[in-house]
């Protein structure tokens, strides 16, 4: 089986032949290709969950298999800068291939298991009456989403990684546009593309810049090129991994590209539930660990990674204390759960972010799909202050929501618990850590405990808000969405136990961390292993490897990173502490109890303001009237990336226009040209008078944007001849060598 | 006339290239446009195979293979487009489409 | 004589491809554009890359140029001949074009000669790789397999394409 994981991500594919091409015409049964593309997902889940099983009996160091297909791109000799002789050349292959170790392996399982039951749930969701005629063009679309998103994680270089990440961007985009009749959808769609494009161009200088720099895209030769060659702070390997960071803050939705996600929920809410929470968006997280080589040779980028997350995390809870929109509360709050892994990946805690992507996805998927269980339901309804005791209808969903929030919350045994316990942990005590990212993380912690009781109390609870219409047809949902609920739920509750904190394994927890830890198992991967470059002398220091005696921190893999990291930034205070174990564990047990108590007293507000005293809801937000309004208005960043850039690149048009208008064309027939176009000025002028369609202030408009509407001139051989001045230019550069 | 170097295969090709995209640039017929766009096609393929020749590579004579393939699609669709462009405006004259005007 | 041959099919490329573009009626374009694809195809054997120029002369003198002159049958040529049939913008193209052509011939000639292989090096590594249609199959069917396929399937698209785009609209 396990020889066989190279089939996984072309799975899906075959649902993408047949459901894409033959499914609507020659077969026409919705049910045939619903539980097609979802046969085929559990058919990749089974060969995933061999290919994981295959690995787990290998010894830990022989869990990485490659296998390369063909090559992809037999080009020819390119420039490399070697760390020892200068510029060279290199053979420039690319050979299209995959490779297995306990990192992917993981993400497949995540992937095709999340995904199946996403799958099931949408056959559910997409039904209507009449039916959708987009409906096979829904699975297609999701099926292959499924195999970009397997190439992503399953490739052995960075070139692999780029397929599946551009594949995964237009799949995004064709399917927050499914609905591409409505307006708000198709401008969604481009802003997830648009967004997405500067992080994308970020990712390819970083791999232009990682092919310069080691002559190779290959994981295992730039891992090992990086530690044999480069000292912790190289400035290429900084620059480069910030290059990867801009990329990552695109498609995981960071700062400062943030801005598309709240926006892709106009997608139908399986595609939400999937792409925009549980994997497409953890790209980034994924990258960065798989990365985590180059990141721990930088510090400073490790930092901006750790500040951006907790910035992100922070700002997204807040902003969705306020929202309305049910899916925009749990878009804002992925976006803030992004946050955390990037948190964790910051302060050189990488398997820590893998875990919390994984309790994520599992929750996240949850409360997404309960939610659009809630919208299926209510006729599309997606406000939450016209809901409002739907629990009375929806039993099944109302559970499961509550499995969901309290998973998310961090109530003590559920998954969310254990992963964002750990990150606090390590944003305190890892490498990068720092008491104040602890700080941030558990504020966090408790704004994401009251926004997300808020949504479950004010949805379920109280007294019925619908529209009486909307109220008659409210009904449970069939059971092919039911169920993946439902297991969505025992993993939201069972999903944590795979990695438990160091100061709960006592007892059975003990024996549980014994047959499997997640950290432990991603340890090859995650912890700062780098192919060939010397990573096995573990236990740098002697004091540190007391601690790690009695509490085995080298689980998480970061004493390797400790090794590459400066001491005094690797020495966290905790380890610094020449005490020993006890003071860690009670360190350990305070932070832990600290951030239980925060989210429970966020939970607790959530309930006094919502349902203990429904007028103080209000009244609050009277009297922070300010506040609220620059919340609701998402810090109004919209409106400033339009001030800032959209309307700056307008400009820029304005003035390549102009350069064009009278420079080029100036040496043609600027007399003859600026009098015809005053004609033509005149012209369009007297039609608009004449027409009587606007007046003087029309026409002030019109004058005014007179510069934009000439930039676009239609003439096909104006925009060519701009192209062949832009190539002239290029050329000229690169002769008189700039 | 001296030997033959690369060079010469190089500057024709740059000769070529230069009247293909002037052709592209000035002339108002749409048919004639694609017809220019082949000449800089073919200014490409004389690079290719002239470097193929000069350097121990057979790529780039596969590669003008490629190369050919592509601009028989591009001529086909290209064309198709014209005669679909045609059916719908009643000319072939660039100045007259353009509808892309803002 | 391989110089000879050389300046002499150059000669015919260069100035057909500049009656080609200058030239008022698209049927003497045409005739211009074989006449230059032809000269081309012949540069191609002169370099012995012997496949390629069969191809080249295939392809482009046979196929691509009759689908012209059928476009050009479909539309109405007598109207446009009439037109003014040269862009405004002809001035700032030839500019940038020379500018091109200068560069270009100065980077060949101008930094010392980096480019000239030697005619009898090159004439041995011709023989040693084999510039002829057996070699090129070979590599074709072996290393660029997979482009080799995709090329196939891109031009059953642009098949699909151009009958969808010329059929009449139903």
């Amino acid at each position: 089986m396990i020889d066989l994981f190279w089939l996984i991500p072309l799975v899906p594919l075959v649902g993408v032949v047949i459901n894409g091409l033959f499914a609507k015409r020659f077969i026409g049964s919705e049910n045939f290709t619903g539980w097609l593309a979802s046969g085929l997902m559990l058919i990749a889940f089974f060969i995933g969950a061999g290919a994981f099983l295959g690995l787990a009996e290998l010894p830990p160091e022989q869990r990485h298999i490659e296998i390369e297909l063909y090559d992809w791109i037999p080009a020819g000799l390119a420039h490399m800068n070697t760390a020892d002789a200068g510029v060279e050349s290199a053979r420039f292959t690319i050979p299209f291939g995959f490779q297995l170790d306990p990192l992917s392996a993981l993400m497949v399982l995540i992937i095709t298991g999340v995904g199946f039951l996403i799958h099931v749930y949408a056959i559910g969701y997409m039904k209507h009456d009449p039916p959708d005629p987009g409906f096979y063009r829904f699975f297609t679309y999701l099926n292959l989403f499924a195999s970009f998103m397997l190439i992503l994680v399953l490739g052995n270089s960075y070139a692999m990684m780029f397929i599946g990440w551009e594949g995964v961007g237009l799949c995004s985009y064709l399917l927050i546009g499914y609905y591409y009749t409505k307006k708000s959808a198709g401008d969604a769609g481009k802003k997830a593309f648009v967004a997405n494009r500067v992080g994308d161009a970020a990712f390819l200088l970083a791999m232009f810049a990682t092919f310069f720099t080691f002559g190779t895209l290959d994981y295992d030769g730039v891992f090992a090129g990086a530690a044999q060659h480069y000292e912790v702070g190289a400035p290429l390997i900084t620059m480069i991994t910030l290059l990867w960071f801009i990329g990552a803050t695109g498609k995981s939705a960071q700062i400062p590209l943030f801005v598309w996600l709240p926006d892709a929920m106009e997608g139908p809410t399986p595609v939400s539930a999937l792409i925009h929470a549980a994997t497409m968006v953890t790209a980034g997280v994924y990258m960065v660990v798989r990365s985590n080589v180059l990141y721990s040779l930088s510090p400073f980028t490790m930092t901006v990674v750790a500040v951006i997350g907790a910035a992100t995390a922070l700002m997204a809870a807040t902003i969705a204390m306020v929202q309305n929109d049910i899916k925009r509360v749990l878009a804002y709050s992925t976006i803030s759960q992004l946050g955390y892994m990037f948190l964790a990946c910051g302060v050189g805690a990488y398997a820590v972010g893998v875990f919390h992507l994984m309790t994520h996805a599992f929750f996240k998927a949850l409360l997404f799909m309960a939610a659009g269980s809630v919208m299926h339901a209510l006729h599309g309804e997606l406000d939450m202050w016209k809901m409002g005791n739907v629990r009375k209808y929806m039993p099944i969903t109302h559970r499961t929501f509550m499995v969901g929030t309290l998973a998310i919350a961090g109530v003590p045994g559920l998954a969310g618990f254990f992963s964002k316990d750990e990150i606090l942990w390590y944003a305190w005590s890892g490498p990068n850590g720092h008491p104040l990212l602890w700080a941030v993380g558990t504020l966090v912690a408790g704004l994401t405990a009251f926004y997300m009781m808020r949504m479950f109390l004010v949805t379920f609870y109280g007294e019925s808000r619908m529209d009486p219409h909307v109220e008659s047809h409210a009904h449970e949902n069939p059971p092919m969405m039911t169920y993946p609920l439902i297991v969505l739920a025992i993993l939201s509750v069972l999903g944590g136990y795979v990695g438990i904190p160091a100061n709960l394994r006592i007892g059975p927890l003990a024996t549980l961390h014994n047959n499997f830890d997640l950290m432990t198992w991603l340890e090859p991967v995650a912890g700062g292993h780098a192919g060939a470059g010397g990573g096995d002398q573990a236990e740098a220091d002697t004091e540190e490897h007391a601690a790690i005696e009695s509490v085995p921190l080298d689980d998480v893999g970061f004493a390797r990173v400790a090794e590459v990291i400066p001491a005094e930034v690797a020495l966290a205070p905790v380890l610094q502490d020449e005490e020993h174990a006890e003071d860690h564990t009670a360190l350990e047990w305070t932070l832990m109890l600290i951030s239980v108590a925060v989210a429970l007293a966020g939970m607790g507000l959530a309930y006094v303001i919502y349902i203990g005293n429904p007028k103080m809801a209000t009244t609050l937000q009277q009297r922070f009237s300010g506040l609220h309004r620059l919340l609701f208005n998402k810090y109004k960043v919209d409106e400033l990336y339009d001030a800032l850039f959209i309307n700056r690149a307008k400009d820029l048009g304005v003035g390549l226009w102009a350069f064009d208008d009278g420079v080029v064309d100036g040496v043609v027939n600027g007399a003859a040209s600026s009098t015809m176009q005053a004609a033509d000025a005149s012209t369009e002028f007297d039609e608009r008078v004449v027409d009587g369609a606007v007046n003087g202030v029309g026409y002030t408009l019109w004058s005014g944007s007179g510069g934009l509407r000439a930039l676009q001139t239609g003439f096909v051989q104006n925009y060519a001849l701009i192209i062949v001045i832009g190539m002239v230019a290029l050329l000229s550069a690169y002769f008189f060598g700039f | 006339m001296g030997t033959l170097g690369l060079e010469h295969y190089l500057l024709l090709s740059a000769l070529l290239f230069g009247i293909g995209v002037i052709g592209v640039l000035v002339r108002r017929n749409v048919i004639m446009v694609l017809m220019c766009l082949e000449l800089i096609f073919n200014a490409a393929n004389i690079n290719l195979v002239a470097v193929s020749r000069f350097r121990p590579d057979l790529a780039g004579q596969i590669f003008t293979i490629f190369t050919i393939t592509v601009a028989a699609a591009e001529a086909a669709i290209g064309l198709g487009l014209v005669i679909a462009l045609y059916r719908h405006v009643q000319t072939v004259n660039v100045d007259e489409i353009h509808v892309l005007r803002g | 004589m391989e110089s000879l041959a050389f300046y002499i099919l150059a000669g015919i490329i260069l100035v057909s491809a500049v009656l080609m573009v200058t030239s008022r009626n698209m049927v003497h374009s045409i005739v211009y554009m074989v006449i230059s694809f032809i000269a081309v195809g012949a540069l191609f054997f002169q370099l012995q890359a012997e496949f390629v120029g069969a191809v080249q002369i295939l392809v482009y003198a046979g196929g691509i140029v009759v689908l012209f002159l059928f476009v050009i049958m479909l539309v109405n040529v007598g109207e446009v001949m009439q037109l003014d049939y040269l862009h405004t913008q002809w001035l700032p193209a030839t500019l940038l074009m020379l500018v091109v052509v200068a560069e270009v011939g100065f980077l060949v000639w101008g930094n010392g000669g980096a480019l000239q292989a030697s005619p009898a090096e090159a004439g041995a590594v011709v023989r040693a790789l084999g510039g002829n249609t057996e070699t090129v199959g070979m590599t074709l069917y072996t290393d660029y397999l997979l482009p080799f396929e995709i090329a196939s399937v891109l031009l059953l698209v642009a098949m699909v394409g151009a009958i969808y785009l010329a059929k009449k609209e139903a």
